[in-house]
Order: C-alpha cells, then sequence, then structure tokens
C-alpha cells in the first residue's frame, strides 16, 4: 500500500451541457424562474425536460507506484486533460475517488500567473509560489532556475518585454525545480525551440532517475516511448488499454485509422470527418497494391514495391492540382513525403471530375513497422482536401541485401555495396 | 458536489490525500489553509507591486482619494449643509471616517471580481481559493496605511491629542477587515456564477455609503433605532475608529450589534464560499 504513489477507482466525471456559458445572470436567473413555473403549470403531466449532460470520464481505475513514469495517450476529447486536473484537485470527480501519497506538483500550463509587469526574479518567485514552492525553498534554487532559463542578463525586466521563447524557458524552469514527489505534467513539454525540448527532456528523465513518479500527457509518441515504462491510453473517457509503452503506442495509431472504413487494401476516405476541408471531401478513397498490382493484404516486405491508387473528385475545371502522400512513423515523424509536383512528367491538362491518381514507389525502404499515410489534395497551390491518417502500411522483414540475413537496426534501408581495399590501393576482387 | 478531504495516515510520514466526491462543506480546513500562508503574501505583494509601478501617481492616489472626498464634504455637508459633527472640525470627523471606509469600499470592489480576475489560476493551479478574496482585502491595507499616517497629521494640525482610547483602534481595523472579507467571500463566489452581481457593485457600495455615518454622524439616528443600525457593522467600525482616535463619543452597545453581524456574515460567508467552491473551476 505505501509504495502505491496514485491510486484511482473509478474516478467519473460528468458535465451538463447547456447554454453557451456555464455561468448565467441574475436577470437570466430570475426570469427563467418565471418561465420555468409557466412553462411547468403548461405542460403537466407531460415527462420533465433534462439538461443533456455528457461523462468526460468514465469509471477510471489504475495504481501508479512510487518511481514509475506513466504516460497518458488518446485522441483530443479523450480525457487526458479532465483526469489530470482531478488529480491535481481542480476540478472534483462526480463519482470514484483517488488516493494519493506524497506531496503533488502539477504542471497543467506554464507560467501560470505571470504577471507582465513585474520581472523575472519578481515573476520567479510569484510564479514559484504560486506552483507550491516556499519561498526558501524558491531562493535557493533561484541561480539554478535563471540559468536553466538562460535570461542571467534579463533577469531584472519586466517580463512583458521578454521575446516568447524567453518567457516559456523562465516558466518552464521554474516548474521544473518543482520537486515534489509526484509530478503531473500535461503537454508542456511541446513548447520552446528543439534545444529547448532536448534540455526539458533532459530534465525530466532526471527527475525520473531520481526516483519520482511522473504522470505524463503527451501526444509525442517519441517522447512517451523514451520515458514512460507504462502508459494508459484513454478513449472517450474510458481506459482503452493500459500497460506496456509501446503496445498502449501501437493500439492508439491502430485506433486512430479505425475512424476510416478500411478493408484490407482499400480505404475509403469519402466518410472520414477528422479531415482538414476547405474545398470539399475531394479524397474519396485509397487503396494499395504491391509492385506486381496485387491487392496489399497483412502489410508488404521490405524493399518490396508499392502502388497507392489515390481516387479524388475536381469540382470544377483546373489544370492545377496535386496530390501529396505524408509517410509517417508509428512515433509521428514524417519519414518521407510523395508529392505529385515531383513528378518530371508532370501532365498539366485541365481536367474535371473524378480522377485517379497513381503514386509507384518501386522500392519502399522504410524499415519494418507500421507507418500511416496522410493524403492531401492541393488545388492552385492551396490546400483543398487533407486527411491525416488515411491509411496505414505494415512493412514485414526481408532479406533486403540478399545476404541471408535481416536488417533489423536504423529507420531505413539504402543500397549499398562493401568492397575490399589492398593497402597499396589496388581493389581485390571479392 | 464533490470536494477533497486531507487525513493524514499516521503510519507515514507522507500525507495521504483522498479525493472524493463527497465532503461536508463544513470542514474549514483552516489548517491547511495556513500551509498556504506563504501564497497569501505573495499574492498581496504582486497586487500591491503591480498596482504601484502601474499608476503615475501611485502612493498619491492612496492619499488623494480620502483627501479630496473630504474636501467636497467639507463643503457642501459640512458648511452649507450644516452637518453637525460631534463638537470635531468637520473635516476631521469626515477624514476619521473615510479612512476606514474607503480600505472597505476598495476592497470590496476588488474581492468581489477576484475570483473572476484570477481565473487562469483557478483553471491551472490547487490552492485552497479562500487564498484570492483574502489577498484582495489584506492588499488594501498598505493604502490603509498611508491614509492614516496623514490623518495622524491631520489631528496634529487640527490640534486633538489622541488619548487612551487610540489603542482600541485595531479592534476595530479588524472589525473592518471582517466585513470586508465577509461581504467579500459572499459576492465573489456569487459572481463566479451570476456574472452581472459585478455590476451592481457600484451601486452597493453607494447604497452602503450612505447608509454608514461617515458624512453625518450616528447621534442622528434615534436612539430607540440605533442597535439595529448597528446591523451595519461599517457602522460600528466608523463609529469605533471616530471614538479610538478622536477620544469623543463611545458608540455604545452599537459596537456589539456590528460584531454579531459580522460574525454572522464572516460565517455565512465562508460556508457559503466552501459550498460552491468545488464548482469554481467548472464555471468561472
Amino acid at each position: 500500500m505505501s509504495s502505491t504513489a496514485i491510486r484511482a477507482e473509478g474516478l467519473s466525471k460528468r458535465y451538463t451541457l447547456g447554454d453557451s456559458a456555464p455561468y448565467k445572470t441574475l436577470r437570466e436567473s430570475l426570469t427563467s424562474m418565471y418561465r420555468g413555473a409557466a412553462r411547468r403549470v403548461r405542460t403537466l403531466g407531460s415527462g420533465a425536460q433534462k439538461k443533456q449532460s455528457f461523462w468526460a470520464l468514465r469509471g477510471i481505475s489504475f495504481d501508479i507506484q512510487h518511481g514509475e513514469v506513466v504516460g497518458v495517450i488518446g485522441r483530443n476529447g479523450a480525457g487526458k486533460s479532465t483526469l489530470l486536473k482531478i488529480l491535481s484537485r481542480i476540478t472534483w470527480p462526480t463519482e470514484g475517488r483517488a488516493l494519493i501519497h506524497g506531496r503533488i506538483g502539477s504542471l497543467l500550463e506554464v507560467g501560470t500567473g505571470f504577471h507582465p509587469e513585474l520581472s523575472g526574479r519578481e515573476n520567479i518567485f510569484l510564479n514559484g509560489a504560486i506552483m507550491g514552492m516556499r519561498k526558501a525553498e524558491i531562493a535557493a534554487r533561484f541561480d539554478e532556475i535563471v540559468a536553466f532559463a538562460e535570461v542571467e542578463k534579463f533577469v531584472d525586466t519586466p517580463v512583458k518585454h521578454y521575446s516568447s521563447g524567453m518567457y516559456v524557458r523562465l516558466a518552464f524552469a521554474i516548474a521544473a525545480h518543482l520537486e515534489p514527489e509526484i509530478l503531473i505534467v500535461d503537454e508542456v513539454l511541446a513548447v520552446g525551440d528543439l534545444a529547448f525540448q532536448q534540455k526539458c527532456l533532459g530534465k525530466m528523465s532526471e527527475v525520473s532517475q531520481a526516483g519520482r513518479t511522473i504522470l505524463f500527457v503527451s501526444h509525442n509518441m517519441a517522447v512517451v516511448e523514451k520515458l514512460c515504462q507504462r502508459a494508459i491510453l484513454l478513449q472517450d473517457g474510458e481506459i482503452y488499454f493500459q500497460g506496456d509503452t509501446e503496445e498502449a503506442i501501437h493500439r492508439y495509431m491502430h485506433k486512430m485509422l479505425a475512424a476510416n472504413q478500411a478493408e484490407g487494401h482499400t480505404f475509403d476516405l469519402s466518410q472520414t470527418t477528422d479531415r482538414r476541408s476547405n474545398v470539399g471531401k475531394l479524397l474519396k478513397r485509397v487503396e494499395l497494391y504491391t509492385g506486381d498490382g496485387l491487392p496489399v493484404r497483412e502489410g508488404i516486405r521490405l524493399g518490396s514495391g508499392l502502388k497507392l491508387k489515390v481516387y479524388f473528385d475536381l469540382p470544377k475545371p483546373t489544370r492545377s492540382f496535386d496530390v501529396g502522400l505524408g509517410f509517417d512513423s508509428m512515433f509521428g515523424q514524417r519519414m518521407f513525403t510523395a508529392h505529385s509536383m515531383f513528378e518530371p512528367d508532370r501532365q498539366t491538362a485541365e481536367r474535371v471530375g473524378p480522377q485517379v491518381f497513381v503514386c509507384d514507389i518501386p522500392s519502399f525502404t522504410l524499415m519494418p513497422g507500421l507507418y500511416t499515410v496522410k493524403i492531401w489534395l492541393d488545388i492552385n497551390h492551396a490546400l483543398a482536401d487533407s486527411v491525416s491518417y488515411a491509411a496505414r502500411v505494415n512493412v514485414f522483414e526481408s532479406d533486403y541485401y540478399g545476404s541471408g540475413k535481416v536488417p533489423w537496426n536504423g529507420v531505413m534501408v539504402l543500397k549499398h555495396n562493401w568492397y575490399v581495399e589492398n593497402p597499396d590501393r589496388s581493389i581485390v576482387a571479392g | 458536489m464533490a470536494t477533497d478531504t486531507l487525513s493524514h495516515v499516521s503510519h507515514s510520514e507522507i500525507a495521504t490525500t483522498v479525493i472524493q466526491p463527497r465532503r461536508p462543506f463544513w470542514h474549514l480546513e483552516l489548517g491547511h489553509l495556513w500551509e498556504y500562508h506563504e501564497l497569501l503574501f505573495f499574492l498581496v505583494w504582486r497586487d500591491v507591486k503591480v498596482r504601484y509601478k502601474q499608476t503615475a501617481l501611485g502612493v498619491a492616489w492612496a492619499i488623494l482619494q480620502p483627501l479630496m472626498a473630504t474636501l467636497i464634504f467639507s463643503i457642501f455637508f459640512g458648511r452649507l449643509a450644516k452637518m453637525p459633527s460631534d463638537g470635531v472640525p468637520y473635516p476631521v470627523f469626515a477624514f476619521v471616517a473615510l479612512v476606514p471606509w474607503q480600505y472597505f469600499a476598495n476592497a470590496l470592489t476588488e474581492s468581489s471580481n477576484s475570483l473572476v480576475a484570477s481565473q487562469n489560476l483557478i483553471k491551472k493551479v490547487y490552492f485552497p481559493r479562500l487564498i484570492i478574496p483574502m489577498s484582495s482585502v489584506v492588499a488594501g491595507l498598505v493604502d490603509f496605511c498611508f491614509a492614516f499616517i496623514v490623518l495622524i497629521g491631520m489631528m496634529f494640525y487640527y490640534g486633538i491629542r489622541p488619548s487612551g482610547s487610540i489603542f482600541l483602534f485595531p479592534a476595530f481595523l479588524l472589525l473592518a477587515v471582517a466585513t470586508a472579507l465577509a461581504a467579500g467571500l459572499w459576492l465573489s463566489a456569487l459572481n463566479v456564477q451570476f456574472r452581472d452581481v459585478k455590476h451592481t457593485i457600484p451601486f452597493l457600495a453607494q447604497f452602503w455609503f450612505f447608509a454608514t455615518p461617515v458624512v453625518y454622524p450616528s447621534s442622528i439616528v434615534p436612539a430607540k433605532y440605533r442597535m439595529w443600525y448597528g446591523l451595519n457593522p461599517m457602522a460600528g467600525v466608523v463609529e469605533g475608529f471616530r471614538y479610538s482616535m478622536l477620544g469623543k463619543g463611545h458608540p455604545g452597545p452599537m459596537i456589539w450589534v456590528s460584531a454579531a453581524a459580522v460574525a454572522v456574515l464572516l460565517m455565512g460567508g465562508v460556508l457559503y464560499f466552501r459550498k460552491m467552491e468545488s464548482t469554481f473551476a467548472d464555471i468561472v
């Protein structure tokens, strides 16, 4: 029992849907009271009018031990932030309960409470106090915080003069020096430039290595994979899966794709709602074939050819249109982009109505794994329609180099040869 | 209604926090509030510092407000309307009442909107929400200090020697702080739920001003009604201030009525605030 840091038992949170704002005015309340009474008199006997509600979280139960780093992943609206808010005591559960052993530090946002008129120094103390540090603690860590944020020269200037990068660095620096037993972090690493993000990641690893418990929400699967031993996958307010991080990520990716109707090699995009369409739902479907023209079922082998047939519609006659395909790894990293504008033989005749573009990749050399395909259509150099998780390609191992050995490391394979050279620079055959 | 309780598990030094929906709101958790006293001072420090950085007049404003009011009142009430002033020169009579009154009025205005103004904090960070209206009420004391110094100066100018009763003024100041806090708790909690409450504050302050013996002495209220008059806690505060600083006119049993009224108002305010506290983050 004492090694459990956080225990959640059936946590649930219901919000009532209603008018635009959750608050009212006295005037509205008084008039609605009158109207309500009048309505009740008129509709005596008919069913009561219930306010609609929805469950942001339902029956969430899990255990986190001291020293564990657990990631919480899921689509937008799955309930991740609500869960963190409940554990941070910002909002309250409608049902269920949670037990927490230890001091919690919550990072739901960086720079909360920063005041633009105050200097960096003053804001460090203010923000530190808001986050729960004692004045003595802040004073002790003051120099470290300033050094981490790299704002030594500007520490006495009002924060309103800071660049956005400095602002964010300072905010995170304060939060990074919190040192509670349990740290709850909501997506705040998605700030700052790359160098700073590396720094933040480093600090988080440090914190976890020091034996602190971390509960961490992120959309960046690479970071979740790197830092978290376990992950909880939330879907529509419930736990869809909890356990090994890699498997949770895998299931998450599958879930994202399941939004499309997928049958083996055909991905029907005409009904997909998760898309950005400026002109309309022009992308209709995409079909996957191997280099030999056979429909792709389970996946393709490393190095095999891949043909993607994109079916789309052009509502108006147009000369200038292009299709793009983005291949993303399981961690959201763009591995490769294929775009019809790169085709040297690109025809520019005027077209209208249903179209089929085929992207022919002679040899798919990305390493074995699951890749998601993003498809978009540009008309007259402006984005007309785009679907993020349109299709998936599962790449299996193969003896790509014909050596009897299967490549296992890296993100891709490249054709290469090895030679032996004599010290006198002549080549020895074989 | 969802809330949390703090229970200290005896077998481990680390406190166990239990988060659960049911909690009786009459658990005030004052010990827990004390843990955050440093935050209270930081918020007060922030409010004061920011205000003095922003206004060109700065400190002068704290003094000009009551002085200018005193000037106007002295002309129109003191001289032209010939308002009685308990045997003291009218300007001092008005100023000694204006010092606590303006503290109260400003604290009322600031604290009633304090929760909505701090919505960013409320939605992102945990700390007992009582700290927010409390910080508005405490921040006003800084202005009060400057006005008080001017009051002492004015008393010397008019040749009024403070008597032994001056040592009582902290009690009346405390009464003013309690009244400001009580009103602030009610209004700030109501304002989160009903946003137009903010618009009623200027009217409320004006009405309250005339119900309080600032420009007139409470002696114009017939004796048999004076006890009821004490139900306005600021009446007790103002008359108490006049008594302690100027040494004239003991307010009598009215003081105890005021003190009782504040106690009830404050208790009610704290309970109402605690009851609504769990909804703040969702609706602010």
